[in-house]
C-alpha cells in the first residue's frame, strides 16, 4: 500500500512546527528558511495552508533535469534529488508548476521533499493533525519507465555510480 | 554552546550607526537570556533617572535561548526599557513570529539607542542592516505599515514589529505590534519607540539555531509536547481561548466591573469563551511553534460590521481580525460595563491597528466613565456621553485616544495622570501608574500582593494566583502564606520569561522542570530547577534595584484606597477588602528586604549582585 501526505488546511493554525521539523531532519538545524514544506498564511481570510511537493507521477522536475539527478525512491515513491549528481542549474525549479523545489543557499543544489524516507517529520510534528501520513489508493505506476528510474536511484544510492 | 546566538545588534539612531557585539558568556549563565540579560544591559547602560520619552532612553528587544526552537510556544520576545506609563523598568512580552525571526537572523538582542532626526525604520536581513526612511509610513496603522513594508522591500517572508498612530502620538500606553495582532502591550513601550522616531523593525532571518545536545533536547521537547497534548488546561485554551477565564473570575466575585465598583459583571456570558466561539470566531491561530493556538480569529459580517462606525475602520471590517482575549474582553467590556461583544471586538481591533494596550485603554476609559457618571466630567468636557455600558463611547473614544482628538487627548495620558488632572485620584485603579488587569484582588487576595509588588506596575503575568485560588487548593480570601507563594512564583515566572517560552505552557500541563531540561540540553549548561529559581530571584532583585535608583520607594508598593477600604456591596466577595498590610511585611521578609523594601546587603551577596 502506498502512503502519501494528506494536508488539511482547515486544521492548520499556522504554528510552523512542520517547518522546524523539516529543517531539523534535512539540515540538523532549526532553520525554517531551509524547510522544504512551507506554510502559506492568508491572515485576512483566516486561512493557513502548509504546502510541499505533491510527488507527481510524471514529474516535471525530473523531466527537466539535464543530468538525471532526480530519481524515484522505490519504497516511498518520492522523487528525490541525488545531491552528488545535481549540478545546480536550477532548471527543475523553473519546471515545477507548484514551486515546491528549491535551491539551497551555500551549495546552490536542488532540494525537495523526500518524504523523509517514509516517516515524514512534518506529519509527526503537527500538533493539530493538519498533516497526515496516510495510506493512499495508488494509481498504477508507470511500469517500465518507473523501473528504469528506480534502477537509477538504486545505482546512485546503493551501487554508487560516481 | 547552542540555543543562544550569543550576539547582539546595537543600533544608534542619532548617528545612524550599528554594530554587532558578543554577549558575555557569564551574563548568559547568570540570567539565562531574554528578560534577564536585557535587564542586565539596562542596568549597565541606562541611567534610571532619564525621562522615558527622551532620546537617552534605551529600547531593548530580547529573545531567549529557546526562542525559535520547536519547544512548544517558543515565540516570545521581551521589550525592556523605561516605561512611558510608569517610569519604572518595564518588561513587555509578545509572541507571533517576530522574535524567532530575529533569532534566525542571528541575534539574541537588539538594542536601540538615540533618536532619529526623522521617521525611520530598521531593516534587518541577516548581516545586512539598514536604517531607511519611513516618512511615507508615518501615520499609517500597524496593518497598513506591515503590508506596505513587505511590498516596499520585496521580502514576503519578512516579519515586522511596528507602532501605530498611538505610538507616534506618544499615547502613554501605546504598544509595539508585531504580525498585526501580537503586542508587546503594557507600560507604553510603543511610546518609547515613537519618541525615537522608529516606525518599524523589519526582520528576515535565514540562519539556523544549533543545539549543544540535540538528542537530549529532542527527548525533553517531546516529553513536554506529550504532556501538553493530553492536558485539560491546554485543551481548554484551544477550545475556548483565554476568554473562558471570565466565567471563573465572575463566579468568585473577582471580575472587576465598572471601574471596580462590583466584582461580578451581569453580561459576562456575552463576552466569555463560548460566546466568542459560537458567534464570531472563524479559526484558531497559533504563534510560532505553539501547540495550544489560543488565538481567536474573528470576523464581523453583514449588518454587524456597520455598527459603531468610526472614521478608521480596517477594510470596512470585512476582513478577518483577531481577538478579543480575556484581558481585552474584560477591560473594554466588563470594566466599561459594555456587554456588547461586537463593540468589544471593534475596540480591540482598533487597539491592535492603532497600536494601543487594550487593558490600559479600557481601564482609563472606565475611570473617565466613572467621572462622567459622578458629574465631574460634563458634556462640555466630552464629545459624547461617557456612560457605563455605551458601546458607541467605547469604540469612538478608542479611536480618539490614539489620535489624541478632543477628550481622547486626556485619555491618552493614562488614568493616573487623567485622574490627578481632574482632582479625583481615587478613580485611578492601578499600581505604579499602570492600570490593573482583569482580576479583582478583593476576590483573590494573592493578586493583591502580586499587583502591589510587581516591578513593572500592576500586572497579572508575574504571579498568577487565581489558578490555585479558584480550584480549592488555596482559599481566595486567606492571606497566610500568600506573600511567600507570590515571591516564589515571581522568581519562577521571571526565569520562564527569560527562556523565551510563553507563560501559558505553565497552565497547559507542564512545569518549569520541563523548560529547565530543554534549556540545559539546548545550551549545554547543566541548569537545574534550583538554578532557575535562583536566577529568577537575581533578575527580580536587579529590576527592584533599578526601580529604587529610578526613585521608586516602598510607597509605590501600594494599592488604591478603594481596594483597601471599600468592599463589594454584594456577590461572593461581599465586604472583603485586600489585607495588604498583613501580606506586604511578610513579602519583604521572605525577599530579604528591609522594611523600606530595599534588598539587604546579605541578600545581594547571596545573589551575586553586591558588586553592582
Amino acid at each position: 500500500m502506498t502512503h502519501s501526505l494528506n494536508i488539511i488546511p482547515d486544521k492548520c493554525t499556522g504554528c510552523m512546527q512542520c517547518e522546524l521539523a523539516c529543517s531539523w531532519v534535512q539540515t540538523g538545524y532549526f532553520q525554517p528558511s531551509r524547510s522544504l514544506i512551507r506554510v502559506n498564511v492568508f491572515d485576512e481570510q483566516a486561512s493557513y495552508a502548509p504546502y510541499t511537493c505533491v510527488q507527481c507521477d510524471e514529474a516535471w522536475c525530473m523531466n527537466a533535469c539535464p543530468v538525471n539527478a532526480i530519481a524515484t525512491d522505490p519504497i516511498t515513491r518520492a522523487k528525490v534529488v541525488l545531491e552528488q549528481v545535481c549540478v545546480g542549474c536550477h532548471l527543475c525549479t523553473i519546471a515545477c508548476p507548484f514551486g515546491t523545489i528549491f535551491t539551497l543557499p551555500g551549495t546552490d543544489k536542488a532540494a525537495k521533499c523526500n518524504l523523509c524516507g517514509g516517516q515524514p517529520a512534518c506529519a509527526v510534528s503537527c500538533p493539530t493533525g493538519a498533516i497526515e501520513w496516510a495510506a493512499a489508493q495508488g494509481s498504477p505506476w508507470f511500469g517500465p519507465w518507473g523501473d528504469r528510474v528506480d534502477g537509477r536511484f538504486l545505482e546512485a544510492t546503493v551501487g554508487g555510480n560516481r | 554552546m547552542g540555543g543562544w546566538t550569543r550576539k547582539l545588534l546595537r543600533v544608534n539612531l542619532t548617528h545612524g550607526t550599528h554594530a554587532v557585539e558578543r554577549i558575555p558568556d557569564a551574563w548568559l549563565k547568570e540570567y539565562v537570556g531574554g528578560r534577564g540579560v536585557a535587564d542586565r544591559y539596562l542596568w549597565e547602560e541606562l541611567d534610571p533617572k532619564v525621562e522615558p520619552l527622551s532620546p537617552d532612553n534605551v529600547l531593548i528587544f530580547a529573545t531567549g535561548p529557546l526562542t525559535g526552537t520547536p519547544v512548544s510556544c517558543s515565540a516570545r520576545y521581551m521589550v525592556v526599557t523605561k516605561g512611558a506609563l510608569t517610569g519604572a523598568i518595564t518588561t513587555s512580552n509578545s509572541g507571533g513570529h517576530w522574535g524567532p525571526e530575529l533569532k534566525f537572523a542571528g541575534y539574541d538582542l537588539l538594542i536601540v539607542e538615540g533618536k532619529a532626526p526623522r521617521p525611520v525604520y530598521l531593516a534587518i536581513y541577516d548581516d545586512d542592516i539598514k536604517i531607511l526612511d519611513a516618512r511615507k509610513f508615518w501615520g499609517q496603522t500597524t496593518s497598513q505599515t506591515e503590508d506596505g513594508l513587505r511590498k516596499e522591500l520585496g521580502i514576503p517572508a519578512a516579519r515586522i514589529a511596528c507602532i501605530g498612530p498611538a505610538g507616534e502620538n506618544l499615547v502613554r500606553f501605546a504598544c509595539i505590534i508585531n504580525d498585526k495582532h501580537r503586542a508587546a502591550g503594557r507600560s507604553g513601550v510603543g511610546a518609547v519607540m515613537g519618541s525615537k522616531n522608529l516606525k518599524a523593525v523589519v526582520v528576515r532571518g535565514t540562519r539556523g539555531i544549533p543545539l549543544a545536545r540535540p538528542a537530549e533536547f529532542m527527548q525533553a521537547n517531546w516529553a513536554m509536547r506529550a504532556k501538553m497534548a493530553v492536558s485539560p488546561g491546554r485543551q481548554g485554551f484551544t477550545e475556548l481561548g483565554t476568554a473562558a477565564v471570565i466565567d471563573l473570575t465572575n463566579a468568585f466575585g473577582g471580575c472587576p466591573t465598572r471601574n471596580f465598583e462590583s466584582g461580578q459583571f451581569e453580561h459576562a456570558e456575552n463576552l466569555n469563551g463560548n460566546s466568542i466561539k459560537d458567534t464570531r470566531m472563524v479559526a484558531n491561530k497559533a504563534c510560532f511553534a505553539c501547540t495550544i493556538a489560543c488565538g481567536r480569529v474573528t470576523r464581523l459580517s453583514g449588518e454587524i460590521a456597520d455598527k459603531y462606525l468610526v472614521n478608521m475602520h480596517p477594510r470596512n471590517w470585512r476582513i478577518a481580525g483577531e481577538g478579543p482575549e480575556y484581558e481585552a474582553a474584560w477591560a473594554l467590556g466588563a470594566d466599561c460595563g459594555v456587554g456588547d461583544l461586537d463593540a468589544v471586538i471593534k475596540a480591540n481591533w482598533l487597539c491592535n491597528d492603532l497600536g494601543m494596550d487594550p487593558i490600559s485603554m479600557g481601564a482609563t476609559l472606565a475611570a473617565a466613565m466613572e467621572l462622567y457618571e459622578r458629574k465631574v466630567l460634563t458634556d462640555k468636557d466630552v464629545e459624547l456621553p461617557l456612560r457605563f455600558g455605551s458601546g458607541e463611547a467605547l469604540v469612538r473614544m478608542t479611536e480618539a485616544t490614539a489620535y489624541r482628538e478632543g477628550f481622547g487627548d486626556e485619555l491618552a495620558e493614562g488614568s493616573k495622570r487623567m485622574a490627578d488632572k481632574f482632582d479625583h485620584p481615587e478613580v485611578f485603579m492601578g499600581v505604579k501608574g499602570q492600570e490593573f488587569p482583569a482580576y479583582d484582588p478583593r476576590g483573590f487576595q494573592g493578586m493583591g500582593i502580586a499587583y502591589a509588588t510587581c516591578n513593572r506596575g500592576a500586572c497579572h503575568l508575574r504571579a498568577w494566583t487565581p489558578g490555585m485560588e479558584t480550584t480549592g487548593q488555596v482559599s481566595p480570601h486567606a492571606t497566610e502564606g500568600k506573600a511567600e507563594w507570590v515571591a516564589d512564583e515571581q522568581n519562577r515566572t521571571t526565569s520562564h520569561d527569560s527562556t523565551g517560552i510563553c507563560l501559558f505552557t505553565g497552565a497547559a500541563g507542564t512545569t518549569l522542570d520541563d523548560l529547565v531540561a530543554c534549556t540545559a540540553a539546548a545550551t549545554g549548561i547543566p541548569f537545574t530547577l534550583a538554578d532557575f529559581v535562583h536566577i529568577g530571584e537575581r533578575t527580580w532583585n536587579l529590576e527592584r534595584l533599578w526601580n529604587l535608583r529610578a526613585g521608586l520607594t516602598a510607597r509605590d508598593d501600594n494599592l488604591p484606597q478603594r481596594l483597601l477600604k471599600e468592599g463589594h456591596k454584594d456577590g461572593p466577595a461581599k465586604g472583603v477588602v485586600v489585607r495588604l498590610e498583613e501580606m506586604l511585611p511578610a513579602y519583604y521578609r521572605v525577599r530579604g528586604w528591609d522594611e523600606k523594601g530595599v534588598p539587604s546587603r546579605q541578600k545581594l551577596m547571596e545573589l551575586g549582585l553586591a558588586s553592582l
